[in-house]
């Protein structure tokens, strides 16, 4: 089978492999004498002399980094987008490309090959991947002018692409694994970037530890997948269904096991309760990686795996409740974190984790296709909605406290209305992107045979408290009196043209990203859909079936109408009566400080898991090893000692005669009893 | 292929055991205050050792589950004792792991080792005799030799350029091993036995022992004498305590040894000697084995994040790390058996590794505690990377030589024991949070005590010995087929072995019979 350029699929994730091969090799040999002449080091000094450039001009390498860097991502979409149109030029039906590379781990009957797989859910995750991941590659540029480690930054940002792509692009569970695993590594490492800050590395090695624990139950589901279907590949799990649930093989129970298990990881990598306490953490990296991986893409691998897998979800629907639930309950669970925080990152870092409640919950009725959707206008409004608080805080020389920001309007000509629009758009004002793809999760997890009214209830009320505090987050910064500390007004300025114009770019997206799915009622053509369903299947024609469409439309008009009543309450409390929300603060301190410390759910698994582990674990070593089993062993010698003189003079230093003795002795007892 | 005569290749293996003696009877002979060059010609005859046994690699074929580069003589004739050795595809990486790592040890004590060199180097290679021996013998005897002679060199390796308490770790570390070797002799004299009852021949063969049909009451007592032995080697949970005393007090390429070869003694005996021999009881103590393991996986870790000395710290996680090894074996299958081998192999290089690093910064600081460092990767970036990787290998990332390992035996023990298998896998997680909290604590944060701040980064030397490592991390990681082919036949040998002997010696038995009834005639 020729394959034309898509022959070169595996170009995609090798483009950003090579940055950080040509990338680490200019931290090492460039960057690396720089830093150590800055650590107060003399170092050794043979042949980096050209790397060693001026205080004043940045180092020449540095030039080189920022171009392989993005470069590398750019051409990684280039190629991406070349496959996804070879492949759009296929009949629907014939929409799956797979590339085997070579084989990987084979071991008696387990075959898992290095595999690449481009069919339309992967087309739509690559391109998201690298065109989002280029546009922040280039931002980084300009954000991270000032950070001496440049080099090691974008060897990780690369790393990262490279892990993400092949999380997206395998064709099989095992290599989703690698890089299931890969982007928890990088999320560590990026977010413990700034490592001699001690919340920074806290955060990352928290990061990489829960995703573990979620990668636990991944691995497990993989296990419990393979030795059910005989094959981790996608392709042949998904063929063979039909013939297991027919013999008896698969049973509900079983695709249930499965599914949960896998959805433990899910839950972990994509921050979900009750395994979402690391997320908002991360946001102690710098903020292009908030806006990559902890936004736009890595969190969003969980549902892309729930989406990957919705044939075995379909058959277990406990599983599906769950996912349902779980999504449904994180949506409304981190919003109502997000009303309470004041640090900008952190408002859009529970945001970020209640979109992906959202997502879950579309997975969770059913409905993949808007999830897949949501997940991709998400990323553009997220990756916006970070990049330009950046931009922020760029412009502030740090500062994220949003009581110390405020009248920032006219300061950030392009950063405002760009975040403006992003804010528009999550908060689902009809006719931007996030409208489309809430809206469709709204009214599927009502209308879909899996649905149910209160998780459209639930949805729709986070939507309300969505909009509630974005706006509160847009009015306490860019509105009302500057309440910045002078030192820091007198310097703020717009960001360079490699940070606003990805801020355009995205701008752009945020508003356009979801024509492609307008609803029918609306009068539009859901292309994104009939894109998905070689994947997905054909969903939604039964169901509009049963529901008029004036119900739907209703439906839509009440969740644009909460909409507006959380942006009008945000209005009201924020540039009207502005002290209004210290007053309901003090009304209800109780639940305020609740709240506002996240619902102790961090102090609470301190306390119940890690200190208790921590404890134990010293208690084991002590008890156990020290005073138990050398007890013993200190004892026998102890009698042993005292047994005999022979016993005390090996000790004196003679021991190797000690051991050929013992050796010669037992020589001697296998001749006596072989000559006997 | 490897331009050398076929005669020599044929005795390629004489060649690999006693070369290594050859360099000691050199040693002899050189000044003993020339460090220098006793240091020079060890690591010269190290590496070709090294370079000799690639060819054994290269050639070795891996469809075939027979003995290969066969060397064969009469030695005791009276007795049937031979000297008898081969290769196949359980023991070739283990070989190659002792040629591999050997040169590499050496050269890490140029600067560690300062007194009695001529000593520390001879023993050092007499150590490489026992070691390739035991990995090479097909004659139990010949095999219990080298078992033995492994012991000696290692002890005074501690006991005399150990650290403070190196008295006590050393004799604590033979009498442990010691004890579990004679329980062995004495089984492997019960089978020498039973051998000559059955056939009316005198042998020490292990060829020949895999023939018999050993009736299941003598299995269950050999199979526990075995197993001890190799129990107290491995270290298996509860008698790993020798373990930590023993590498804390070693220097430092004593515990790389310890550490990646000797341990892989114990699970290499399981794996040659008391699962194949004795496959009924091996089989029907599988979940007092398995458990164990798991113990040790999880109390190893456990343990290990408490640790205060980065060389304790890894020698417990040695003990998390073979307990994965032995519920891979104890899977039966070859998923769960190839994965034991690799893991054997990842662990000596992975942990081997971390013993040099936390050696390369007690050279520049003499101290091992944890609470000493921090910061350090702002003064040390190579020393930073390659600890992470190493790291990143330890906790088995995929990409890295652990993933592969822990892969294959999880995969292989779930099919057998689900249960086992979801509580093993914890263990991956706490790997993760002992490993990054110590690499946290050492090379993150700010540096607060003044005497890191002008600590010297890897030179020419050490990146020279920690670079093979890293490539074998990623080598064995992504490509990992060079190393699972040479295993198949041999691996699908074993299995097919513990399937057939099991059917036959439990045909006629009754259906349902329980353990008890089995092994002590106890019944209801």
């Amino acid at each position: 089978m020729v394959g034309g350029i898509l022959d070169y699929l595996w170009l995609v994730p090798a483009l950003p492999l090579l940055g950080v091969v040509l990338n680490g090799a200019i931290a090492l040999f460039s960057e690396r004498p720089l830093l150590l002449a800055e650590a107060g080091h003399e170092e050794a000094g043979h042949g980096h002399g050209d790397a060693r450039g001026g205080d004043e001009a940045p180092a020449p390498y540095r030039k080189l980094v920022a171009l392989i860097g993005p470069g590398v991502v750019g051409a990684a979409f280039a190629v991406s987008l070349l496959c996804v149109l070879q492949l759009a030029a296929r009949a629907p039906q014939d929409r799956l490309f797979v590339q085997v590379l070579f084989p990987w781990i084979q071991a008696g009957g387990f075959t898992g090959s290095a595999a690449l797989q481009l069919d339309p859910l992967s087309a739509v995750m690559i391109l998201v991947v690298t065109g989002v991941g280029f546009l922040i590659h280039v931002y980084s540029v300009g954000y991270m002018s000032h950070e001496k480690a440049f080099a090691r930054y974008f060897v990780y940002l690369n790393l990262f692409t490279f892990a993400m792509l092949t999380l997206v692009l395998g064709s099989n569970y095992l290599v989703m694994f690698v890089g299931w695993e890969g982007v928890g590594l990088c999320s560590y490492l990026l977010i413990g970037y700034w490592y001699e800050k001690q919340s920074a590395s806290d955060a990352g090695k928290k990061a990489f530890i829960v995703n573990r624990i979620g990668d636990f139950g991944f691995i497990l589901g993989v296990f419990l997948l393979f030795w059910t279907f005989g094959s981790v590949d996608y392709t042949e799990v998904f063929a063979r269904i039909p013939a297991l649930s027919g013999n008896g093989t698969l049973t509900t129970e079983i695709a249930t096991a499965i599914t949960l298990l896998l959805f433990v990881g899910a839950v972990g990598k994509s921050a979900q309760i009750p395994l979402y306490v690391w997320l908002p953490d991360a946001m102690e990296g710098p903020t292009p990686v908030s806006a990559l991986i902890h936004a736009a893409t890595m969190v969003t691998a969980g549902v892309y795996m729930v989406a990957r897998s919705s044939a075995l979800y379909m058959l277990a629907p406990v599983s599906m409740g769950a996912v349902a639930a779980v999504g449904a309950v994180t949506a409304i669970f981190s919003a109502t974190i997000g009303i309470t925080q004041n640090d900008i990152k952190r408002v859009l870092a529970y945001s970020t984790v209640s979109q992906l409640g959202y997502m879950f919950l579309a997975c969770g009725v059913g409905a993949f296709t808007a999830g897949i959707f949501h997940l991709m206008t998400h990323a553009f409004f997220k990756a916006l909605l970070f990049l330009a608080s950046g931009s922020v805080i760029h412009a502030l020389s740090g500062q994220q406290d949003m009581r110390k920001m405020g009248s920032l309007k006219k300061h950030l000509p392009i950063t405002f209305p760009t975040m403006f629009i992003a804010t528009l758009a999550i908060a689902g004002i009809p006719g931007l992107s996030g409208f489309f793809s809430k809206d469709e999760i709204l009214w599927k997890s009502f209308s879909s045979e899996h649905g149910h009214l209160a998780l459209w209830a639930i949805g729709t009320l986070a939507a309300g408290v969505t909009a509630f505090y974005m706006f509160r987050l847009v009015f306490m910064t860019f509105y009302g009196e500057s309440r910045m500390e002078p030192a820091v007004e007198k310097h703020v300025h717009e960001s360079p043209w490699s940070m606003t114009v990805p801020l355009m770019l995205l701008a752009v997206f945020s508003v356009i990203g979801g024509w492609v799915g307008v609803p029918e009622v609306l009068g539009g053509h859901n292309y994104f859909e009939e894109w998905m369903a070689p994947v997905f299947g054909h969903g939604a024609a039964h169901e509009a079936a049963h529901h008029p469409a004036a119900l739907e439309l209703a439906l839509m008009a009440g969740s644009v109408l909460v909409a507006l009543c959380g942006i009008a309450l945000a209005y009201y409390l924020y540039r009207v009566r502005t002290k209004k929300p210290e007053e309901i603060a003090e009304k209800v301190p109780g639940l305020y400080d609740v709240v506002l410390n996240k619902y102790y759910v961090d102090e609470i698994y301190d306390i119940v898991i890690v200190r208790k582990v921590v404890n134990g674990s010293i208690w084991l070593w002590n008890a156990f090893d020290a005073a138990f089993i050398d007890g013993i062993v200190n004892g026998i010698a102890a009698v042993v000692r005292g047994a005999g003189d022979g016993v005390r003079r090996l000790q004196t230093g003679v021991v190797g005669n000690y051991a050929f003795s013992l050796l010669l002795g037992a020589v001697l007892v296998v001749g006596y009893i072989l000559l006997r | 292929m490897t331009g050398l005569p076929a005669d020599f290749m044929a005795n390629i293996l004489t060649v690999l055991i006693f070369l290594p003696l050859a360099g000691v009877f050199v040693l002899f002979f050189l000044p003993r205050d020339n460090n220098r060059l006793l240091r020079n010609v060890t690591f010269a005859v190290t590496l070709l050792t090294f370079l000799l046994s690639l060819p054994v690699a290269l050639k070795l074929d891996g469809a075939t589950a027979a003995m290969q580069f066969v060397v064969r003589a009469p030695w005791i004739a009276d007795y049937g004792i031979e000297y008898h050795v081969g290769v196949d595809g359980i023991s070739l990486w283990l070989v190659m792991l002792t040629t591999f790592l050997m040169p590499i040890a050496i050269l890490s004590t140029y600067k560690a080792v300062e007194k009695h060199v001529k000593e520390f180097m001879i023993f050092m290679l007499i150590l490489e005799v026992g070691m390739v021996g035991v990995f090479l013998a097909i004659d139990l005897f010949l095999f219990y030799i080298f078992w033995e002679l492994v012991l000696i060199p290692m002890y005074f390796l501690i006991g005399v350029w150990g650290s403070e308490r190196r008295i006590y770790s050393a004799i604590k570390f033979f009498l442990f091993t010691f004890a579990g070797s004679v329980l062995m002799l004495v089984a492997i004299i019960a089978l020498y036995f039973h051998h000559h009852e059955v056939t009316g021949v005198y042998s020490t063969d292990l060829l020949r022992m895999y023939a018999l049909d050993i009736p299941v009451k003598l299995q269950f007592w050999m199979f526990a004498a075995f197993a001890l032995a190799f129990a107290f080697k491995v270290p298996m949970f509860p008698f790993h305590t020798w373990l930590p005393d023993a590498h804390v007090d070693a220097p430092t390429s004593g515990s790389v040894i310890l550490a990646a070869i000797l341990l892989k003694m114990g699970t290499y005996g399981f794996l040659r000697f008391a699962i194949p021999l004795f496959p009924v009881a091996a089989v029907d103590l599988m979940p007092a084995i398995g458990a164990l393991a798991v113990i040790g996986i999880i109390y190893g870790a456990l343990v290990s994040m408490v640790q205060k000395d980065m060389k304790k710290l890894v020698a417990y996680s040695s003990v998390s790390h073979l307990g994965f090894v032995m519920l891979g074996l104890f899977a039966f299958n070859v998923q769960g058996i190839e994965g034991g081998i690799l893991q054997m192999i990842n662990h000596g290089v992975s942990t081997g590794a971390l013993f040099l690093i936390v050696g390369l910064i007690y050279e520049r600081r003499h101290t091992r505690l944890i609470s000493d460092f921090g910061g350090l990767s702002k003064v040390l970036p190579v020393y930073a990377t390659v600890f992470m990787i190493v790291t990143l290998s330890s906790i088995g990332l995929p990409g890295t030589n652990g993933f592969v390992g822990e892969f294959l035996i999880l995969l292989g023990a779930f099919k057998t024991n689900r249960v086992l298998t979801v509580l093993a896998a914890t263990g991956v997680i706490l790997a993760a949070v002992y490993m990054l909290w110590m690499y946290q604590r050492v090379m993150f944060g700010k540096i607060t005590n003044e005497e890191n701040r002008h600590l010297r980064d890897l030179n020419a030397r050490e990146v020279a010995y920690m670079l093979p490592i890293l490539v074998m991390v990623f080598w064995i990681g992504v490509y990992p087929q060079t190393f699972l082919r040479k295993m198949d036949a041999s691996v699908q040998a074993v299995v097919t072995r513990i399937e057939t002997k099991r059917q036959a010696a439990l045909s006629g038995r009754p259906a349902g019979e329980t353990l008890l009834a089995r092994y002590f005639d106890v019944r209801k």
